[in-house]
């Protein structure tokens, strides 16, 4: 490293240059305006903004969602990088595409996929009706708090899969192999073998879901109707905004930049396991 | 026996995986128990309605939950939804479970009626075609009016950015679309290739099209778009009280008498046990107390002798014409904003 | 027989039976389920009535502008993002944790707040608008505002697909080529892009899906006009949901193609990922 920062040419300061521009203007900007316009009004507006009821209850909904989103998405991960990097097996390819879907879906069809299944149109209704009968409750799986932690599901269920199958795939299997060769079983091997590897890119996956999770809003604006009910951060922002008066943007920007907060904590986070991750290797 | 060992795996192999999925499934679900409706003494109402009523209902529900205590001593709560009116009544149909709507036009709840949810009689339901409250279409220009906007002819000349909302993804926009059309309709005697023509021209000097009434408001007031904003008078009277220094308010010479309607969603209700604080919650409307509510949030009351308190906030000598002018909600939807008809004649020329 | 008793021994590790009943239940129970309970709308049409939905001027239009759109910005993407990747792997430099850590802000930042913002920023009356319209160019309502709301959303995918390649590369490699006297351009086009491309594809791939789809981010800064062409797929899609005939066929049929769009893309993405793959182990 050092090498490198003695024999820095012009070119060199070039493209950084270029690049850190390019970052700052896409990236920074919205970033700034977004924190400048949340504390145009003042400090006070702001923070009535983020302990607003309704802000609160938000913030409940989201952290829930986000939650179990992260817990299912995680599991997942791991089965399904497991599967993917540990075995050869026919449809590999496709099933691993179609692991990737939520990545490409537009929300749109996302939030309207569990309506159509479990809404009042949906197939799934009876089934859902006769689980609430047995068990003498009244959930809804659309329209309410379990319907956003599902929609948030839907959007961030391939995330930690997606950063393991590269670490594990790195790995290979021969380590895997001898301790069951030397007669370990699954969990074993996984827990004593695998995991020490792939405890980075684990939490790395964590964090990034956990993230898209706190932002997700197109998904969860289908099937959360409901202010200081059913709203995550984000729609919450979205009302906020909607209600056009003066004030009610700079409130809605103050939840944003509680958000953007959120984010970057996570993303500071992210970057410490990823320092960490790689002294350790 | 080979296959019988390879059996039982699997069988033991797919029970797991079954108990896995049921135990995710009560996880994701367990968290959530919604409460449940109507406990002994607090009943829960939900009112889905559309953007442009959130801050009428912020005030008008604790107003109602004091009459209805009152009253009945049982305590109400009222959860609100807002959003477009069309993507509100569709949430609905899906499976909202809303009480009341109080939406932007009536063909958003012949939906909802057609769909068997609610009374198909619900036009009747309530005083005045069961629309509590009435608005307009009006013009909101910048300070100074220097495109010397006065009526609809105005829009259609050279040079004059329009910001209107998209009538195909917005129900309050389908208000101003047919406003112009009366407008022409009276100004060429029903010459439709002429009516067309200058609706086609107006809809040319749209610069941006929005998919709602708000993010039209939006675009025109915060982003600084366009010269003039085809609004309803209640969102062109709050910009105006919002910022008083930068707008005016056209009032054109003929306008459309916009009338958001309101009902009770029958099955729902039924099945909440909430037919009759729904039923009151809507009746409400029409009080003394309501109604001045209502024309303080500059919607235009439909009580004759209220309305005319608010003399100084409403252009009353305005002329309006009607939805049945249009032969009805469902006939104007079928000739103007279906697919391929004149909408997206005029438009895509 | 034989290759199927190969097959099995393979499989030293435990545990296949068990995530592949795992995987597939919960991709089915979360995902495949759903997604299939609102395409099977579409199939309530008949395949000319389909056809002729989908070859309507507005929504070719519209998928012509997604397409179109997600494509430049994808592009704009590989070459700043292989920059920002670039830069961020070889480089020493102030700052360059923040920008590392800073990359995956368009994840996290809701969409509806991006768009808000972008919307703002670049329209004649924001700062970024303003600088672009001395040079003519009109930002916020034009196609070029929704290729930059889809550069911003579509940034993290190429610059996260790249760096773990480029870190993997050693610098031995390019100075041997610089030795042997090949220019620096050379080396770039004949040294380093054939290695780089699997994972710049990669990153295209996914940035292009994920833009093709996209709603919140653009649906503030599009103008949604339909003589501008600035009207995208997911905004039609909406349109049909919302409008006054709640057209739940059509909107099924639109969410169709453009989900086989996306599975092309993404099945394109992988099996670029398998041959790079291939390539390294041997």
């Amino acid at each position: 490293m050092k090498k490198q920062k003695e024999r820095k040419t012009i070119q060199q300061w070039l493209l950084i240059g270029i690049s850190m521009l390019f970052f700052v203007v896409m990236l920074v900007f919205p970033l700034i305006e977004v924190l400048y316009r949340s504390l145009k009004e003042g400090f006070e507006i702001y923070i009535n903004a983020i302990t607003a009821q309704n802000t609160l209850s938000a913030l409940r909904v989201t952290l829930i969602a986000a939650v179990v989103a992260v817990a299912v998405s995680t599991f997942f991960g791991l089965c399904a990088s497991w599967l993917l990097t540990k075995f050869e097996f026919r449809g590999k390819q496709a099933l691993s595409t179609l692991i990737d879907i939520p990545f490409s879906i537009s929300p749109v069809i996302a939030g309207l996929a569990y309506i159509m299944t479990f809404g009042r149109m949906g197939w799934a209704l009876p089934f859902v009706e006769w689980v609430n009968d047995l068990f003498g409750t009244d959930i809804s799986l659309v329209f309410s708090v379990p319907g956003v932690v599902l929609a948030t599901i839907f959007v961030t269920l391939p995330f930690v899969s997606r950063e393991l199958i590269p670490v594990m795939q790195a790995q290979g299997t021969a380590e895997e192999e001898a301790a069951a060769m030397m007669g370990a079983k699954g969990f074993t091997i996984f827990r004593r073998v695998t995991f020490p590897h792939i405890r980075w890119g684990l939490l790395y996956g964590i964090i990034l879901c956990a993230a898209r999770a706190f932002g997700e809003f197109g998904a969860v604006y289908a099937v959360s109707k409901a202010r200081g009910k059913t709203f995550t951060l984000p729609l919450e922002i979205d009302a906020l905004y909607m209600a056009g008066s003066a004030d009610s943007i700079t409130q809605a920007f103050a939840v944003s930049s509680l958000l953007v907060l959120l984010a970057v904590v996570l993303l500071i986070l992210k970057q410490l396991v990823e320092y960490r991750g790689k002294r350790e290797q | 026996m080979n296959t019988t060992r390879k059996w039982k795996k699997m069988v033991k192999r797919s029970s797991a995986v079954a108990l896995t999925a049921l135990l995710l499934m009560g996880s994701v679900t367990g968290c959530g128990t919604k409460q449940s409706k109507g406990d002994s003494d607090t009943i829960t109402l939900t009112n889905v309605s559309y953007d442009p009523t959130r801050e009428l209902y912020e005030e008008y529900n604790p107003l109602f939950a004091k009459y209805y205590e009152e009253k009945t001593n049982k305590k109400v709560e009222i959860t609100q939804s807002h959003g477009g009116s069309g993507s509100q009544a569709r949430s609905v149909l899906e499976g909202n479970d809303a009480d009341v709507v109080t939406l932007a036009l009536a063909h958003d709840i012949t939906l909802l009626s057609e769909a068997g949810l609610i009374d198909s009689n619900w036009i009747q339901e309530f005083e005045s075609n069961s629309s509590p409250y009435t608005s307009t279409i009006v013009f909101l220009v910048r300070k100074g009016n220097e495109k010397g906007i006065k009526d609809w002819g105005d829009l259609t000349k050279p040079g004059v950015e329009v910001i209107t909302p998209d009538p195909k993804s917005s129900g309050g926009a389908c208000w101003n679309f047919l406003a112009a059309w009366y407008y022409a309709s009276r100004t060429y005697n029903g010459d439709e290739s002429k009516i067309k023509e200058f609706v086609g021209k107006l809809y040319d000097n749209v610069l941006v099209m929005d998919s709602g009434a708000r993010g039209a408001t939006t675009t025109f007031v915060e982003n600084g778009q366009g010269d003039v904003l085809i609004a309803w008078e209640n969102e062109a009277l709050l910009t105006l009280e919002e910022y008083p220094e930068d707008y005016e308010m056209v009032t054109p010479s003929i306008s459309i008498k916009a009338e958001p309607s309101v009902a009770i969603v029958d099955e729902n209700a039924e099945k909440n046990g909430t037919q009759e604080v729904a039923k009151e919650y809507l009746t409400y409307l029409y009080s003394d107390e309501a109604q001045k509510l209502i024309g303080e949030h500059y919607y235009r009351p439909c009580r004759e002798e209220i309305l005319n308190t608010f003399g100084d906030t409403f252009d009353l000598n305005i002329e309006l014409c009607t939805i049945d002018d249009f032969g009805g909600w469902d006939q104007a939807y079928k000739d103007f904003f279906a697919d391929g008809a004149i909408f997206d004649e005029i438009y895509s020329k | 027989m034989s290759t199927k008793r190969r097959k099995r021994r393979k499989r030293v590790l435990p545990g296949y039976g068990l995530t592949l009943g795992i995987t597939v239940a919960m991709l089915s129970m979360f995902i495949l389920i759903p997604l299939a309970s609102v395409l099977v709308y579409s199939f309530g049409m008949s395949w000319a009535e389909f056809w002729e939905l989908i070859t309507r001027p507005n929504v070719v239009q519209a998928f012509a502008t997604s397409i179109g759109c997600a494509f430049v910005a994808a592009l704009v993407n590989c070459i700043f993002g292989l920059l920002l990747a670039w830069v961020l792997v070889r480089y020493e430099f102030p700052g360059k944790r923040l920008m590392d850590g800073m990359i995956e802000l368009p994840f996290a930042l809701p969409t509806a707040v991006a768009g808000i913002t972008l919307s703002r920023m670049y329209s004649d009356q924001g700062v970024l608008g303003r600088f672009l319209e001395n040079f003519g160019i009109q930002a916020s309502y034009t196609r070029v505002g929704l290729t930059i709301a889809l550069v911003f959303v579509g940034i993290p995918f190429v610059v996260r697909a790249l760096q773990p390649v480029l870190t993997k590369l050693p610098d031995t490699f390019e100075e041997a080529s610089t030795m042997l006297g090949a220019g620096r351009f050379y080396t770039f086009r004949r040294v380093l892009l054939p290695e780089l491309m699997p994972a710049l594809l990669t990153g295209f791939g996914l940035a292009l899906a994920r833009g093709i789809g996209e709603y919140g981010s653009v649906i503030y800064i599009s103008g949604n006009s339909e003589k501008e062409g600035t009207q995208v797929v997911s905004y039609l899609i909406m349109q049909k949901l919302n409008s006054g005939s709640v057209d739940y066929e059509g909107a099924a049929a639109i969410a169709l193609v453009l989900l086989l769009l996306s599975f092309l893309l993404l099945l394109f993405v992988n099996l670029v990922q398998i041959a790079a793959g291939k390539r390294t182990q041997q």
